[in-house]
């Protein structure tokens, strides 16, 4: 028996930036200039992007492996939160001294184990793709080797990381035992077609899958890592975990929920709704305490989480479009305003960065990033014209329409007591005189050129879908056909 | 049906584990009972017949151990991975040897990074 050759076409986009990657580290060994290395990386995106889009859909590997627009659409969400996070990580590192090259392939290592998270069909290359993922990841976090805090965060986010794979593995294996299988589609027909449904083995198949996707997307009650990892990890890298693992852990879970485990639909539900009510009471209440910006938008971002399980709870091919939908304005979002945070940055000062009391009276002392600052939290609350407000109308409207009243009630009560400590970052920079004796924050003007661009980018996408988001909203819509 | 099994197979290894329980248990019990009971120090000593250890168990290892560590991992399981596609590399055909050029090529990538950052100098 001899085997074919596989189609690599579909697996152009990965392969081309592992390689990339693996090449960058060689190259990097002999660039002394680490913007280079930045640039080099930030041209690979942009190529593996392009790749992305004209690569046409196909399956491969034996199924395992399949490109469809669904993937695609995560794979631009990966892409452009991993270019962006890129963009704003040069200053940052300098102060530090940790500029090192390792740093850009790691974040193209983890891009592409998200990119094969998407498009992932088979629960082996979902566990290959969340490995190479986290592992990048991981050693990210822990970037800054002198801060204590860097360390902590690496070692959290490494040991519940673990923790997390094995439920996943320990699911996969449960999985396996009953079908004899791990293709996802395959599963599904094993399901049904011997009658597993009301197995009890399966049920606890699917409760270790939601544990270990639970975890990725930080939901509560699986989001203790969260702050802690958040805050101690460099901001780039926050600002790159809170995006990119997150919408690839909703790629994965819509896939294996909605494909593999189609027939329990009932169980998922039962077990995701009251989930999602209690990730979004964790993230949006314990954030009202928090003194610390990076905390405070750890908090937010399991709140954020929280939302988005709406969409998949919904279970529908809408419900899903809409969840897409919020994951990318999340992405602008969110990364905004983390790229305030790293430009108020001033290097390595003991407790005094990312302090929330840093922002009192910043319309005085930087009116341009404030202003930013303030587009970015009311898109964050949901209020209109901004896309924060567009995600959050579709994700309740859909819900709505598929009879989960209930949970967008609760989803509209927290994002209102949300409100209050979005506006308070607004009401220190408008309302509040600055601190005496702090060290003056970096301004706009001597920020660099790659974090304006950022933001610009940023603000205007957020602006933007906030007042047209009929584009991306068919996108969505078409992505998510495959449901 | 998947889900009702029960391994009546494995009947006699549940029969040979309750009997190897009672087993040691009786054993130990008779013992407790018959044998004499005449302590001093030197037998709560770690090894009656050896040195006693110097210094705590838990103390600090040089980082350089753990990256030799880590290296050793990595060529170790390349050789894991080796011994498989050796046994069934006549079936799979030219593929094989593709698949696995590449996979070497990626560790060869590491390897020269692990070289070139000094890894492998202890000094």
């Amino acid at each position: 028996m001899n085997f074919q050759f596989p189609d690599l076409t579909p697996v152009l986009p990965e392969a081309f930036l592992v390689l990339g990657a693996l090449l960058l580290l060689l190259i990097d060994l002999s660039i002394k200039n680490k913007n280079a290395t930045a640039f080099i990386s930030l041209v690979l995106l942009m190529v593996t992007g392009f790749t992305v889009y004209s690569t046409p859909s196909g399956v491969t590997f034996g199924g395992m492996f399949s490109v469809d627009a669904y993937s695609s659409f995560f794979k631009y969400i990966f892409i452009l939160s991993a270019a962006m996070a890129i963009l704003v990580s040069g200053r940052y590192l300098r102060w530090r001294n940790e500029e090192h090259g390792e740093y850009y392939t790691l974040i193209l290592l983890s891009t592409a184990g998200m990119m094969i998270m998407a498009s992932a069909a088979d629960l082996i290359t979902i566990y290959l793709g969340l490995e190479l993922m986290a592992l990048s990841t991981y050693v990210l976090a822990g970037f800054i080797r002198g801060e204590v805090k860097s360390n902590e965060s690496a070692l959290k986010y490494f040991l519940l990381g673990a923790f997390s794979s094995a439920f996943l593995l320990y699911g996969i294996s449960l999985i396996y035992g009953l079908t004899g299988i791990t293709r996802l589609n395959l599963v599904a027909s094993a399901i049904s077609e011997s009658g597993l449904v009301d197995n009890p083995v399966l049920f606890m198949a699917l409760l270790m899958f939601v544990v270990a996707f639970g975890f990725k997307v930080a939901a509560a009650p699986f989001h203790m890592w969260a702050p802690d990892v958040y805050e101690g990890a460099p901001t780039p890298v926050t600002a790159f975990m809170s995006v990119g693992p997150k919408a690839a852990g909703f790629a994965v879970m819509a896939r294996v929920f909605l494909v593999a485990l189609h027939s329990l639909q009932a169980d998922w539900t039962t077990v995701l709704v009251p989930i999602a009510i209690l990730t979004m009471a964790v993230g949006n209440i314990i954030a009202l305490s928090q003194q610390n910006i990076k905390r405070m938008l750890a908090y937010s971002s399991i709140a954020h989480a929280g939302y988005a399980l709406i969409g998949l709870i919904t279970g529908t091919s809408a419900g899903i479009s809409a969840m897409m939908n919020y994951l990318i304005i999340y992405a602008f979002m969110n990364i905004g305003a983390f790229s305030i945070v790293i430009i108020l940055d001033k290097g390595r000062v003991p407790a005094s960065s990312d302090r929330l009391d840093n922002f009192k009276g910043l319309a005085k002392t930087h009116p341009v990033p404030a202003f930013l600052m303030l587009i970015f939290m009311f898109s964050l609350t949901g209020i209109p014209p901004t896309a924060g407000f567009m995600g959050k109308f579709y994700l309740f409207m859909n819900a709505v329409e598929a009879g989960y009243t209930f949970v967008v009630l609760a989803a509209v009560f927290f994002s209102v007591i949300s409100a209050y400590f979005y506006l308070r970052v607004v009401k220190f920079m408008y309302m509040e005189e600055p601190e005496e004796g702090e060290i003056p924050a970096a301004s706009m003007s001597t920020a660099p050129v790659s974090i304006t661009i950022v933001l610009a980018v940023t603000a205007l996408a957020v602006l933007l879908i906030g007042v047209y988001p009929e584009a991306l909203l068919a996108m969505a819509k078409n992505s998510a056909l495959i449901f | 049906m998947p889900g009702s099994y029960i391994p009546t197979n494995y009947l006699p290894v549940l029969i040979i584990f309750i009997i190897a329980s009672c087993f040691g248990l009786v054993m130990l019990t008779i013992g407790n009972f018959l044998r004499l009971r005449r302590p001093y120090p030197e037998k709560l000593s770690p090894y009656e017949s050896g040195m006693p250890p110097v210094g705590e168990p838990r103390y600090r290892f040089d980082v350089k151990f753990y990256v030799i560590a880590m290296l050793f991992v990595v060529f170790d399981v390349e050789t894991v991975f080796l011994y498989p596609w050796a046994v069934a590399y006549d079936k799979i055909g030219l593929f094989a040897i593709v698949e696995m050029f590449l996979f070497i090529s990626v560790l060869l990538v590491g390897y020269a990074y692990a070289w070139k950052r000094e890894a492998f100098n202890w000094e």
